[in-house]
């Protein structure tokens, strides 16, 4: 496609026709605040938080929507654009609860930030606020709709990524909400499969992982990337630890796995890692078959009793008296090895998988 | 093969034998409302028990909204006379007198429309009449005049004509050229150039292409559109089939508010009917051009007039508005292109394709060409449905045709584009009604409601409930909107209670402005205007109510102080047993006082007073 050049606060840029106002400045690293633009989502444009001046064009065209024209002029902090985002963040602030000292999402909140920013202090309105209950009847999200400033992420990410339509904007006005339909629960909609993107994309305190609330705050977390050990997928994981504990775990953005997207399993199925009953060491059984006796071994052991069982077998019984049965949870890679393992060494094609049927 | 020439050159005479008198009852939805249904059956039965040869009928709204029941009889020969405030009551006088005895009864009679017949004495004659005199009707030619729901009457009187015009001797072109050609634009609000708007859609890459007509009229005081589908349905039809011609597309809808009962049945018994004739559905009057129509009922939701939030809901989505470009005619319904109309642009096309872009573009001014139908709402004599040339004066339309103010009081503003528009005062009653001069002076022609408010019309109040309108309607996707006009809202609200601060009016402003500026459609980004020009024109009464503490037009409750003037009292006690709360208290034959501090202020003690003594300040 054709290359555009528009002046952006004075600056030449020259970008691939198409490309929004918005992506073509971030690109050249001129800052544009938005609370409802997400690149892995459709475009959206309510927010209005990244409204800037286009010489030529009515009023403040919304950046996240608009593309790049020819000898475009943009003018990204004016007089004018400063005074519509403060309004607008005075807005978003003047129904939103006042509660960041024990916020969930205080350290990480786009609103907090930008309100920083902009030394917006949220006060300028006061009026009536929402007051809706807490939505806490299921084991995984905490919904705050109080907090919710109605960006529409989360029903984008439903819809798009998920591909679940749980979710969408009911009522009007200020009294607009999301919901499930009929104002039930999440749970109650029994749509819902609770695999949480949504509070991954919010960008407020309004939707928090129930597991997570009072066990660190943002800036005490270390994030430690690493692999689901759940299915062969191999989704990226960001784990965010406190004092040797998994608090959260989100997904890590590598668009050539999970693009950032987990399932339920992956994001709220991290308890196992400090249950009790995990098994951490190879265990050889001890006692009769079926006694429930074992004890610990290490891996070399564990390994050279394998063999050396699977070798007794193979001559005593001959080949087909071994099958394998791998597991979803493991790779691809792990899954291959182990079916050229029995094919080559063992020499049996008696293998199977807990996914095949 | 359908010969529309021969069918209407056979239907001449037949719709009106023309042997015995006609009785025909105004039965839209205004003439319903004000007991149509009752007057029929009273012809009916009154008609039968003297045994009379007659032929009564329905038909649409004639414009005279304020004088429903409107009951037309003609005589063989003679005008056909309308009479209005008919009550079954009246029905046997006008029956004896009008049919009978074949004598008008003048008193009761508004206008008569006298088809090359012989005009009776002191009956004013339609075409200069007051309410009619200063009128151009061409979109509302039909109303009041023929039956809506019968296909014959429509084709008698030129319908189809041009249809068959089109589809036999005209390219797609060539039409999209005429529409250019008068200079018609859109009858919605803004005011697009339709003929331009046609040609987007044409030229958009696309198999697939649909026209859809806007029939979501939701602005307060507004039944235009209504009254055009109740009245001409077949029009509406015609027109869009021609623009779908135009277009290239092959199927259309019509989204109408599901509040229009009416107006719906009617279509739907229209489009049986063309469908049935071969005027519509497949191969249309044999010339292998097909168009399917469709009716959308509304939700109910206002937002949903904006053509994109209208689309969505076609398809089956929440009503919420997208940002535009892309435009519908790029991607439209199901992303195709898609030409959207409102239905009075629709119901102009049949007119301008039979009489000629030249003819059309004739009347009006010089950027705002032909007609506009305007709905007549307020504090004005006569309230009703109206169609004048564009250019007309705002107050040759307040003062000749709606005949001025109710009970000769002071005019005060007029609205004019509904939640999108403004109020403007006295002084631009000399502005010429058209696209621009409206614009220019903080309102906008809109879709063509207009309510007339006066001096007991308080100007902050009125934009209270605008704001209160738009702030229950907007749909929630942009914060300037949902947010926005909620704070304006409670800032009007504190000052009509008396709670306001002069930094209130700074605060108001800045609102405004920024949510005109920032809004993503249309209804947010013209929310603002009744409070920017109330602004703009009665900042007085703004400041009355916060400096004073005092409603000028005694309209806002919390503000207003009773007093008896104890000169003036006799001590009859009318008013102690009248209020609600006790507030009045006082010996009899001695002058009563009334306690601030209990009165709700219900106003119903100076209703009761006798003598004048009780005042309002």
């Amino acid at each position: 496609m054709a290359d555009v050049t528009l002046t952006i606060d004075g600056k030449q840029i020259t970008v691939p026709a198409g490309t929004t106002v918005l992506q073509a400045a971030r690109d050249n690293g001129i800052f544009i605040p938005t609370l409802c633009h997400d690149e892995k989502l459709s475009p959206w444009g309510g927010c209005r938080l990244c409204v800037v001046e286009i010489e030529g064009m009515r009023g403040l065209p919304a950046s996240c929507v608009t593309a790049v024209g020819e000898g475009m002029v943009v003018r990204t902090a004016s007089p004018a654009v400063i005074e519509a985002r403060k309004m607008m963040l005075e807005l978003l602030l003047a129904n939103h609860p006042r509660d960041c000292l024990t916020c969930s999402k205080s350290g990480a909140c786009s609103l907090q930030d930008y309100a920083y920013y902009y030394g917006v202090r949220g006060d300028r309105f006061q009026g009536e606020k929402h007051d809706y209950p807490l939505e806490e009847d299921n084991p995984f999200i905490v919904r705050d709709m109080n907090k919710c400033i109605l960006c529409g992420k989360c029903i984008r990410v439903c819809a798009e990524v998920q591909v679940n339509n749980v979710i969408d904007f009911a009522h009007r006005g200020f009294n607009t909400r999301v919901t499930p339909a009929m104002d039930l629960t999440l749970r109650e909609s029994e749509e819902c499969v609770f695999c949480g993107n949504c509070v991954q994309v919010c960008p407020v305190g309004a939707l928090a992982e129930k597991a997570s609330l009072w066990q660190g705050r943002e800036w005490e977390l270390d994030k430690v990337r690493t692999t689901c050990t759940f299915c062969g997928v191999g989704c990226n994981l960001e784990v965010s630890v406190k004092d040797d504990r998994v608090v959260r775990v989100r997904g890590y953005d590598n668009p050539l796995v999970n693009g950032g997207w987990l399932c339920v399993k992956g994001r709220f199925g991290a308890d196992f890692a400090d249950s009790p009953d995990r098994i951490t060491r190879p265990l050889i059984r001890a006692g009769e078959r079926g006694e429930g006796r074992f004890r610990e071994a290490t891996w070399d052991e564990a390994l050279e009793f394998t063999a050396r069982r699977l070798q007794e077998i193979k001559e005593q019984y001959g080949s087909r008296a071994v099958a394998a049965l791998s597991s979803a949870r493991c790779t691809n890679e792990e899954n291959y090895l182990m079916q050229k393992f029995m094919r080559a060494v063992i020499g049996t094609n008696n293998v199977d998988h807990c996914a095949r049927t | 093969m359908l010969d529309l020439k021969e069918w209407r050159d056979s239907l001449q005479g037949r719709l009106r034998p023309g042997d015995r008198p006609s009785l025909t009852v105004g039965m839209s939805t205004c003439g319903q409302a004000a007991g149509g249904a009752r007057v029929m059956a009273a012809l009916e039965e009154e008609a039968g028990r003297l045994g009379l040869q007659v032929d009564i009928n329905q038909t649409s709204c004639i414009g005279m909204c304020y004088a429903e029941p409107v009951v037309e009889v003609a005589l063989p020969g003679k005008p056909r006379v309308f009479y209005g405030h008919v009550t079954p009551e009246r029905v046997p006088v006008l029956i004896e007198k009008h049919v009978v005895q074949g004598e008008p009864v003048r008193e009761w009679a508004l206008v008569q429309v006298e088809d090359g017949t012989v005009p009776y004495d002191g009956i004013p004659v339609m075409g200069t009449s007051p309410y009619y005199g200063c009128q151009v009707r061409v979109v509302t030619s039909r109303l009041g005049l023929t039956d809506p729901e019968s296909l014959d009457a429509y084709v008698a009187t030129g319908g189809y004509e041009a249809l068959e015009k089109v589809l036999r001797r005209m390219t797609p072109e060539e039409v999209i050229e005429e529409i250019k050609a008068s200079g018609l634009r859109g009858r919605g609000g803004a005011g697009f150039p339709t003929g331009l708007k046609w040609s987007f859609t044409r030229q958009a890459p696309g198999d697939k292409k649909y026209v859809v007509c806007n029939a979501d009229e939701g602005d307060p005081g507004a039944f235009m559109d209504r009254s055009v589908l109740e009245g001409d349905p077949f029009t509406v039809i015609e027109g869009m089939t021609i623009a779908a011609y135009a277009v290239g597309a092959d199927e259309g809808y019509i989204y109408c508010r599901a509040e229009y009962p009416l107006a719906i049945k009617r279509l739907k018994t229209a489009i049986a009917a063309a469908e049935e004739k071969g005027l519509l559905g497949r191969d249309i009057l044999g010339t292998g051009f097909n168009f399917e129509l469709h009716i959308k009922a509304g939700a109910g939701a206002f937002v949903c007039g904006e053509e994109t939030a209208l689309l969505a809901s076609i398809e089956g989505r929440r009503g919420m508005p997208r940002v535009r470009p892309p435009f519908p005619a790029q991607q439209g319904l199901w992303g195709k292109p898609t030409n959207i109309n409102n239905v009075e642009t629709y119901a102009n096309v049949p007119f301008i394709i039979k009489n000629g872009g030249r003819w059309f573009a004739a009347m009006g001014t010089e950027k705002s060409k032909g007609t506009k139908v305007f709905c007549l709402t307020g504090k004005i004599k006569n309230t009703g449905l109206i169609e004048v040339p564009m250019g007309i004066t705002l107050r040759e339309i307040i003062f000749d045709i709606a005949g001025g103010i109710q009970d000769d009081k002071q005019f005060k503003a007029v609205q004019i584009g509904g939640p999108s528009g403004g109020c403007l005062p006295e002084d631009k009653l000399d502005l010429p009604v058209d696209y621009d001069s409206l614009t220019a002076a903080g309102a906008i022609m809109g879709s063509g409601g207009m309510v007339v408010m006066d001096e007991n019309t308080c100007m902050v109040d009125v934009a209270r409930f605008f704001l209160n309108f738009t702030q229950a309607e907007s749909c929630g996707k942009c914060t300037p909107c949902r947010e926005g006009t909620k704070r304006m809202l409670e800032i009007l609200t504190r000052i009509c209670e008396g709670e306001g601060r002069m930094e209130d009016l700074d605060t108001l402003e800045a609102l405004a402005r920024v949510v005109k500026n920032t809004a993503l459609c249309g209804l947010g980004q013209t929310c603002p205007n009744p409070v920017l020009s109330t602004l703009h024109y009665f900042r007085h009464e703004y400041e009355a109510h916060i400096k004073d503490k005092r409603c000028p037009a005694h309209v806002c409750q919390a503000l207003l102080v009773y007093t008896i003037d104890a000169e003036k009292c006799t001590g009859c006690g009318a008013c102690a047993r009248a209020c609600p709360s006790g507030a009045i208290s006082g010996e009899k034959k001695q002058p009563h006082r009334i306690d601030p501090a209990l009165c709700i202020k219900c106003g119903s003690c100076m209703e009761k007073c006798k003598f004048g003594a009780i005042s309002r300040l």
